[in-house]
């Protein structure tokens, strides 16, 4: 397996569905190729990210606009 | 007017939501509005339609705070409420002509090996995101990615939905939406490496 191909698996990888066969040359390629391995880390790493990212309910966000605050006070009144 | 000021005391609130109070629904409104609206905008693809789904999530829940169960936390039941908004939305349009993501994914020598030598990155993910800076950095880059790949990444890996409902309110092939996460991926990597890269090496 090329780097390429790795490239290529990482998603089904990461997602636990590379078939057993496949996953063994993976972990074997992976195994000796630095490079691909921290690829593999930052995939992952991404993943994770995005989702705390996303998830962090602290976090300051912008305002509502003060329009779309009206109109959504609006509406209930005539719903 | 403040925009978000923290609900101390949900119960009070819910109660006087429900007791009709005007002041209550402004309140929510302007507390919750505008990280609805980051999901909003996330999900689907103009500001309109961002817009819509707010005011319709709002509607909605405003309508069924009868259903509301207490021990939920409100701001994940109008998230929940939200996000659904948003796939109606999604659902109903057209989608727009793709953007190219090519120049975001990794390239490969002739011999297969990686152009690129990947510079380790600083620290775990979990202090990475400890800090505020670097979670905002990350929601910038999402939204930075090229639409139909941003709005999987969103849907698989943010809000948790699986290949198949995905794919189905994309209409896209199940085939066409795994490929589509993968490279969504593979390109938030590439934007958020130059931040993440350890000054040492």
């Amino acid at each position: 397996m090329k780097c390429r191909e790795l490239a290529e698996f990482l998603s089904d990888y990461v997602n636990g569905e590379l078939p057993p066969e496949s996953c063994t040359h993976f972990e074997f390629h992976l195994s000796k190729c630095t490079n691909c391995h921290e690829y593999l880390v930052q995939y992952e790493v991404t993943i994770k990210a995005g989702k705390i990212a996303c998830d962090e309910m602290s976090d300051e966000m912008p305002a509502i606009p003060d329009d779309l605050v009206k109109a959504v006070l609006a509406a209930r009144v005539k719903a | 007017m403040a925009s978000a000021t923290p609900v101390d005391d949900e119960a009070t609130l819910i109660a006087q939501l429900r007791a009709g109070d005007d002041a209550a629904f402004e309140q929510v409104v302007r507390t919750y509005g505008g990280r609805l609206l980051a999901v909003a905008r996330r999900i689907v693809n103009s500001e309109e339609d961002a817009r819509d789904a707010v005011q319709d999530a709002f509607l909605n829940a405003f309508r069924s705070l009868d259903r509301f169960e207490g021990n939920a936390k409100l701001s994940t039941w109008l998230h929940r409420i939200v996000v659904n908004a948003a796939l109606m939305k999604l659902r109903t349009r057209k989608r727009k002509p793709e953007q190219s993501i090519e120049g975001l994914l990794p390239s490969f020598l002739d011999d297969g090996h990686h152009e690129e030598r990947f510079q380790s990155w600083d620290e775990p993910v979990d202090k990475l995101m400890e800090r505020a800076e670097n979670r905002a950095l990350v929601r910038k880059q999402i939204d930075a990615l090229p639409e139909g790949y941003r709005t999987v990444l969103v849907l698989r890996d943010i809000e948790g939905l699986d290949t198949e409902e995905s794919a189905k309110v994309l209409g896209l092939s199940v085939n066409a939406t795994k490929i589509r996460l993968h490279r969504a991926r593979q390109a938030l990597r590439t934007l958020l490496a130059p931040h993440f890269r350890s000054a040492a090496s």
